[in-house]
């Protein structure tokens, strides 16, 4: 009978397979993370979920749609008064949200570093970003609805069920990041305040943070690939 | 790696992913602008795509320190996506034939949206 593995902090934990079993098997805790990463990182899973159902029913109907799809490339163009230029302002959008991932990122590095000043900065950067890029997101919104006719319930350009998709996905995923940047300020103005200073001084809280909106980045280069380029 | 004073890593590695991440993004966006079509146009997003998903999960989201243990927790699940993308695909076909035979091809005649 091998004894009773209970990790003490300070321990050296074993690696690989055998890390994996006795993380498993033991006794008060099976992942060495800060429980609320833990908790983050499940319901990111569970998100993932959520939002994989909605890719799979949006390739459901596409591909049992008899009418043409519309193709995203000329939809989603924009004229600056020349020609209308391939899915511009998605583009803009996905770099918009790689460059917050990348403020995010180093948001949690500056975090672990103790230095509140730049990590509060660089969240409310972060969450800057995430609201220019919901504003896109409403400006496309409005185009498609109010200049192209794209309902729910049918377009004048292809598959009737192209407005139910994109009103569908892109509006959870818009939802995802406003709560993003309602999340990022709050923790933001936390760190500069000194709440987790009086909490001990510990930091993990801005990289759950970071974890939930590199998720909602994430989500993006799924839906940038599947729905807009595909 | 996960140790008590949690995910430290030089910001050098940020900042090489983040550059990476731009990259690879205008490479996907080129696919579009060039009207690459059939199936390099679909091998390119899936290769763009999965590039910058494991860039993000590994090094932003720090995966790639992290213990095998939650590492398996979290990254096996989505699999069971792949039945779920198989069996959706099938009723898909199913139903788009089923509409073909019974209401004959599509007459829509789409307009441009410019």
């Amino acid at each position: 009978m091998a004894e009773a593995v209970l990790a003490k902090p300070g321990d050296v934990l074993p690696a690989g397979t055998k890390g994996v079993v006795t993380d498993f098997s033991s006794d008060k805790q099976a992942f060495h993370v800060p429980w609320g990463k833990a908790m983050m990182w499940i319901f990111l899973l569970s998100d993932t979920f959520i939002f994989s159902c909605f890719l799979v029913s949006y390739m459901t109907v596409r591909m049992s749609a008899a009418d043409p799809w519309p193709y995203p490339s000329e939809v989603f163009a924009l004229s600056f008064g020349g020609d209308p230029i391939p899915l511009v302002l998605i583009a803009i959008m996905t770099f918009v949200l790689i460059t917050s991932s990348g403020t995010m990122a180093m948001a949690v590095n500056m975090g672990y570093r103790k230095d509140r000043n730049k990590t509060f900065w660089l969240m409310v950067a972060t969450a800057a970003l995430g609201a220019t890029f919901v504003g896109m997101q409403a400006f496309e919104w409005t185009k498609l609805i109010v200049d192209e006719g794209v309902r729910p319930w049918g377009n004048p350009m292809g598959a009737a069920q192209f407005g139910s998709s994109f009103f569908m996905i892109t509006g959870f995923h818009g939802m995802h990041v406003s709560a993003g940047v309602i999340y990022l300020l709050v923790v933001a103005i936390r760190v500069k305040s000194g709440f987790y200073e009086r909490r001990g001084g510990k930091y993990e809280i801005v990289e759950i943070a970071g974890l939930y909106w590199h998720f909602v980045d994430l989500v993006w280069v799924f839906i940038f690939a599947f729905f807009y380029l595909w | 790696m996960a140790d008590k004073e949690g995910q430290q890593h030089p910001i050098s590695i940020y900042l090489w992913i983040w550059g990476l991440l731009f990259v690879v993004s205008f490479f996907s966006y080129m696919v579009d602008y060039l009207n690459l079509q059939g199936t390099l146009r679909w091998t390119l997003i899936l290769l763009f795509m999965f590039v910058k998903a494991g860039f993000i999960v590994a090094i932003f989201m720090h995966m790639q320190w992290e213990r095998l243990a939650l590492k398996l927790a979290i990254l096996t699940p989505p699999i069971a996506i792949i039945v779920l993308i198989g069996l959706m695909a099938l009723e898909g076909d199913y139903t788009f034939l089923t509409r073909i035979e019974f209401f004959g091809e599509s007459d829509f005649v789409p307009q441009s949206p410019h």
